[in-house]
């Protein structure tokens, strides 16, 4: 998985690369440092010359100059390199779910997959830039100071071989203890988050019924619990500093001890004083390496959660694509539901399409009626293939739909759908949606068929008119219209509303079928509706009733034997009148 | 959808006054210091203590270093004779004050260490809760014009940056700040020449941290935008996924993201490169530095040049030569003092960020908070035989509002009805812009007031008013001949039962939702709710029955459906007066039938406002009311209205379409 994630890193190789040299390069001089320090101080101490002093001086800086060449360039070069790792996981986790069908989203959840692109991202840009900036440098360090000890300190470096592995195992037991602990707090917390989003976008309600101070409790208890789990998390990681400074001490007790022993005893013969402070120099960094390693083991084990998730996305397999060689012309509008049974997850007790038996001729205008929760929508996506069929197989053009290049289904089947939705933009913009290279004419002309002209028409500016995010500025029924408008642009051989002319008055529905029987005879319409009005002359009418076909027939033989079509049908129109106007 | 349409207007009228300009980072010391009291107010005794401890153990890990030079002295010293058992005896105490400090260090740091986590989490818990406590009592046009995603960061985001000031920049501040402090003062106390040379790099490091550190902190902000832009895409393209699946339109949403994900980019480098640049630079200057003070020492040293400094001062012995006694050490600290001004740099982008969060929290807690001056309460009552009205503590069914009077300390009974009367309302949501004119609804006990007209017309701003969601600029609304605002207003919303064309539903069971509306409601009322809604048939077929866990505001069930639960949470409030904003609107014409008969038998008796595009639901209503920019154009019963033949009859007969 995480090779499949370094993959990303692409052509932020190079800064990768360069990052790792000039960070070996300004490790290898902060090395060498302490050396010619000492030699200047050494210098100075046996009263050399000034130009002695200066000499070493001009060394010192000349290196100084370097380390802050190649540490600048490396934190460029890192800064660039980690942050194009992210660009990259960002557009290929955008893409890949682009490539996603509805079953692949609904097992993600889409708010999953929110936080996925941006916070699972963020912590792996800053693991990315952890890793080739600290954990390179680190364990380099951690080598060069070992040997360097052994080399100076001789008999004395045989601390380290007790304080490392005591220091080592200490660290990784707080870690390993903190690990599961604060991951249990982060799934709290992302749930308390999650209630308070809750309450925002509730308050209206529970202002309504007066529960503030019932919210504040709740919110209470739960801040509590997280506050109480968080601490205890924090105060197990807070215990690195302590083990961390038990070690050094004891490396600097032992050294300065043991090692004046041996000085003194041996008369400097087995160890000098210059061995002992380099010993005690050393003993610092070796350690606070380690530290640093512990600290970035830590970052690093909780941010492989965050290279998890995003891996997850990456590989997860879209579970509708095109055929090898698929067919790219749909031949006709025709439609057939072969025994098709339909649920919505694998895992689904219910099906929400049973036994549909269904066949629909090119051009027919066919009507769907039914409750909430009848499936009405269900039945109807599966004709773009926006859902797999379960059982069964659903034909277009007298082929099965996954036969089909998925672009050029859905590029012959257009459908306007029962959430209607309107992008920020103009017009026109929203309209070129349906065909990207529509003239203004095709335009008109698909606004006039879906009654949209008139009122477009009317607006200071046009089809040039803004459309605010969401579709704010115009009305449902207005915006309905442009959406069937969208859809016909398309040209397509089925067009399916799915109850979209809820909120469009009753003549002007009346209108738009007139128009499509007129100027769009030889495309299959398919019309689920509310009103019985939007159906009635409807070459066929389904009535659909938890999950299965109830009936079908024409308005009249429906009126005659299905009993739920009359009941609906009596409720309307008997009911004196009763148009619904709008959703 | 109308309500959305109005906050769109809302937000854009008002000018956004909560929101808080991000673009320019600037150390505000106000919102830093505030952050401080609130800090030291949460925990009076364990900040001054923690604060003890940082410092304690920063001046423990100064001092072993004399020691040990002492030791390293002494070593020295016996180096010829090579008598270990003479210098043990010099050699093993000085060791063990050095252990000394040592333990001393250990147990302070580990103190301290544990202090800071629980202080953190704690002040992180009372800020929560207090910015969510702050928040219930919010007026709803703080919802209406603030972006809800903006409100939940400040919970988040703005959250996550004090955390990190507290538990790491804190400390790490103190701890510097004090080492720089005290080894400054024991340069001076060696030489004073050589510490101004020290000054002059400080004056560079300072400076260099101010331009790169500044640069580092401006860009941080810039990315933090960009990130919640890049993220409202994701939401948008999220929300149109089938739009776009139906439309194929995947390669242009993907070149949409990847303009802004270039921008993300683009900010997100430049702020870590600078941050990332930040270190070796000072570090650097410090080499520097050490390089300067070591030729300048050796000059000095070699040209026996009087070395001023405090020591000599203190002893009165005046001005003596600088000697490699004095060198040594000095060198030494200045890598201590550069070291830690380095640590001292680094945090800067993390204070810029923890201002920033704390701005905008801070702009939620002084948020100005629902007033309320209600005085009249809603008891309990018992109505004896002669129709007097007197207020029990036990739950009766019958509820009165308790009415005292300042005037004569005399308390009046008015038994709850359910009149609600409108006379002359006017209101607008932005100065100038007015939503109502003279609007009179008058609404006796148990009749079905409804009201039609386009969106924007002003039906949902009425019942606004009713609740006091918001408060009326002219005219008056009795509630059983009280004015509405002498009520106090959770007690008048308790009275009122709002059923929103938005379901919004909790995460919990079906059951927890529907008790929503009465707490302390049984299994069985809950379930008598439901069917009294219609909600039954379909909850007992869910796969868990009324156990069923709802999360992400019901998203398992469809929105005809999370319309029929929020009826039963009305209903099982059981309360005088309902409201219904489009209630049934997305329950199809079948359903509604059914619920109708539950919604018809939940209507009895009570005073209900109804607002709904679907005429056939506002026809048994006992006065309709057709709403036209604000003002109410025809009002009558239903046969009286088609008779007049006018706006409501061209609507009902699908001449016009609504919205």
């Amino acid at each position: 998985m995480f090779k499949r994630l370094l993959g990303c890193v692409r052509e932020y190789k190079r800064p990768t690369i360069l990052t790792l040299v000039f960070i070996v390069g300004e490790a290898i001089i902060d090395v060498l440092l302490p050396f010619i320090t000492a030699n200047l101080v050494n210098t100075i101490k046996a009263g050399a010359e000034i130009s002695e002093i200066v000499k070493t001086g001009i060394l010192l800086i000349v290196l100084a100059v370097v380390s802050l060449s190649f540490g600048g360039i490396a934190g460029f070069t890192c800064a660039k390199a980690s942050a194009g790792f992210a660009r990259n996981l960002r557009a290929d986790l955008f893409s890949k779910i682009q490539t996603y069908s509805f079953e692949n989203i609904d097992r993600f959840s889409s708010s999953s997959l929110v936080t996925r692109l941006t916070t699972d991202v963020s912590n792996a840009q800053m693991s990315y830039m952890m890793i080739i900036r600290i954990a390179v440098r680190s364990p380099l360090m951690f080598i060069f100071s070992i040997i360097m000890a052994a080399y100076m300190g001789g008999k004395l470096a045989l601390t380290f071989v007790v304080v490392v592995p005591v220091l080592v195992g200490g660290l990784l037991m707080i870690s390993r203890k903190a690990m599961p602990a604060f991951r249990r707090v982060f799934k709290k917390y992302d749930r308390l988050n999650e209630s308070i989003e809750e309450n925002v976008r509730g308050m209206r309600v529970v202002k309504g019924f007066s529960r503030e101070n019932y919210e504040k409790e709740k919110f209470g208890r739960a801040s509590d619990d997280i506050c109480a789990d968080f601490t205890r998390a924090e105060r197990i990681v807070a215990m690195n500093n302590p083990v961390m400074q038990i070690c050094l001490y004891f490396n600097m007790v032992f050294v300065l001890i043991v090692g004046s022993k041996m000085t003194i005893s041996s008369r400097g013969v087995e160890l000098d004083v210059g061995q002992i402070s380099a010993m005690l120099t050393y003993g610092m960094q070796i350690l606070m390496s380690l530290m640093m390693l512990s600290m970035i083991y830590v970052i690093l084990t909780m941010s492989a959660e965050s290279f998890k998730r995003i891996g997850e996305v990456l590989d997860e397999e879209p579970a509708l694509t095109s055929p090898v060689n698929a067919v790219t012309e749909v031949a006709d509008g025709s439609v057939d539901f072969c025994g098709v049974s339909f649920k919505y997850s694998e895992k689904a007790k219910k099906y929400a399409l049973s036994d549909i038996e269904l066949h629909i001729p090119s051009g027919a205008t066919v009507g769907i009626i039914g409750g909430t929760g009848s499936s009405k929508s269900s039945l109807v996506q599966l004709i773009p293939r926006l859902y797999d069929v379960t059982e069964g197989s659903v034909r277009v053009g007298g082929r099965d739909v996954r036969e089909y290049d998925i672009e050029a289904l859905r590029g012959a089947v257009s459908m306007v759908l029962q959430k209607n939705l309107i992008f920020s933009g103009s017009i026109k913009e929203n309209l070129r949606w349906g065909n990207p290279d529509a003239t203004m004419e095709e335009m008109r002309e698909a606004c006039r068929l879906a009654q949209a002209d008139d009122y477009i028409s009317a607006y200071p500016d046009g089809y040039d008119t803004h459309i605010e995010q969401g579709g704010s500025n115009v009305s449902g029924g207005q915006k309905q219209r442009l959406c069937i408008a969208r859809a016909l642009l398309k040209k397509p051989k089925i067009l399916i509303l799915d109850d979209s002319t809820s909120a469009v008055d009753t003549r002007t529905d009346a209108l738009i079928r007139e128009g499509f029987r007129k100027y769009i005879p030889e495309t299959t319409k398919i019309i689920i509706a509310q009103r019985i009005a939007s159906v009635q002359d409807a070459d066929m009418i389904i009535v659909m009733d938890n999950g299965s076909i109830s009936a079908v027939g024409t308005h009249d033989e429906l009126l005659r034997d299905s009993e739920i079509y009359r009941e609906v049908y009596e409720q309307q129109v008997n009911g004196k009148g009763d148009d619904d106007n709008a959703e | 959808m109308p309500s959305k349409k109005k906050t769109e207007e809302i937000r854009q009228g008002s000018g956004n006054v909560n929101e808080i300009p991000r673009q320019k980072p600037k150390m505000d010391m106000g919102v830093l210091g505030r952050v401080l009291k609130m800090l030291w107010k949460a925990y009076p005794v364990l900040v001054p203590v923690t604060t003890f401890c940082i410092l304690f153990s920063a001046v423990c890990s100064t001092l072993p270093a004399i020691f040990q030079r002492n030791v390293i002295a002494l070593i020295e010293k016996y180096y010829e004779s090579g008598d270990w058992s003479e210098a043990s005896k010099e050699i093993i105490p000085l060791v063990l004050i050095l252990v000394f400090f040592y333990v001393l260090s250990i147990i302070s740091i580990t103190v301290f260490r544990q202090l800071i986590a629980y202080i953190t989490q704690g002040f992180l818990n009372k800020t929560r809760r207090q910015m969510f406590d702050g928040m219930q009592d919010l007026p709803i046009r703080y919802f209406d014009t603030n972006k809800h995603g903006d409100i939940m960061s400040y919970y988040t985001n703005d959250i996550d940056t004090l955390r990190e000031l507290i538990s790491q920049s804190f400390p790490a501040i103190i701890q510097s700040a004090a080492i720089v402090i005290s080894v400054f003062g024991i340069m001076m106390w060696y030489s004073v020449w050589m510490t101004l040379v020290v000054i002059v790099g400080v004056v560079a490091m300072v400076f260099v941290s101010k331009k790169v550190g500044g640069g580092s902190a401006k860009y941080f902000v810039r990315q933090q935008k960009a990130i919640g832009k890049t993220e409202g895409y994701i939401q948008e393209m999220m929300n149109g996924q089938k739009v776009v699946k139906v439309f194929c339109h995947e390669k242009e949403c993907i070149e949409g993201f990847n303009e802004i994900n270039d921008s993300l980019y683009e900010d997100s480098y430049r702020a870590h490169a600078y941050a990332n640049m930040l270190g070796p630079i000072i570090m650097n200057i410090g080499n520097v530095l050490y390089v300067i003070i070591a030729t300048v020492g050796g000059i000095l040293l070699t040209a026996e040049v009087p070395n001023l400094a405090v020591s000599s001062l203190v002893k009165g012995a005046g001005l003596t030569a600088i000697t490699i006694d004095i060198m040594v050490p000095f060198l030494n600290m200045t890598k201590q003092f550069t070291g830690n001004v380095n640590q001292l740099s680094q945090q800067i982008n993390s204070i810029v960020m923890a201002i920033a969060g704390a701005k905008r929290i801070f702009s939620l807690m002084d948020a100005e908070p629902e007033t309320d001056n209600g005085y009249v309460t809603l008891v309990n009552a018992v109505v004896d035989e002669d129709g007097n009205v007197t207020e029990t503590a036990e739950h009766t069914g019958k509820w009165a509002w308790k009415h005292p009077h300042q005037a004569d300390g005399t308390v009046t009974y008015t038994l709850l009805r359910g009149d609600v009367r409108m006379t002359d309302v006017d209101f607008s949501y932005v100065e100038g812009k007015q939503v109502l004119h003279d609007v009179s609804v008058y609404a006796e006990p148990g009749q079905k007031v409804a009201f039609v007209g386009a969106t924007g017309a002003g039906k949902t701003t009425i019942t606004n008013l009713i609740n006091r969601f918001y408060d009326i600029e002219d005219g008056k609304i009795r509630y059983d001949g009280i004015n509405i605002n002498k009520i106090k207003k959770s007690d008048l919303r308790r009275s009122l039962g709002i059923v929103l064309q938005e379901t919004n539903l909790f995460t919990g069971t079906v059951m927890d939702n529907i008790r929503y509306g009465k707490l302390d409601a049984t299994d069985e009322e809950c379930i008598a709710a439901a069917k009294l809604a219609g909600a039954d048939d379909f909850i007992t077929r869910l796969p868990g029955g009324y156990d069923t866990e709802l999360t992400n505001n019901g998203a398992n069930l469809s929105q005809g459906q999370r319309q029929l639960i929020a009826i039963a949470r009305a209903a099982v409030a059981d309360p005088p007066v309902m409201i219904l904003d489009e209630a049934t609107s997305s329950i199809d014409t079948r359903t509604e039938a059914i619920v109708q008969r539950g919604m018809d038998k939940l209507m009895e008796g009570r005073t209900v406002f109804v607002i709904a595009h679907r005429l056939s639901t506002v026809r048994n209503s006992d006065v309709i009311m057709v709403l036209d920019h604000g003002r109410i154009i025809e009002r009558g019963s239903h046969e009286k209205l088609i008779a007049e033949k006018g706006t409501y009859y061209r609507l009902y007969t699908g001449a016009f379409e609504l919205e």
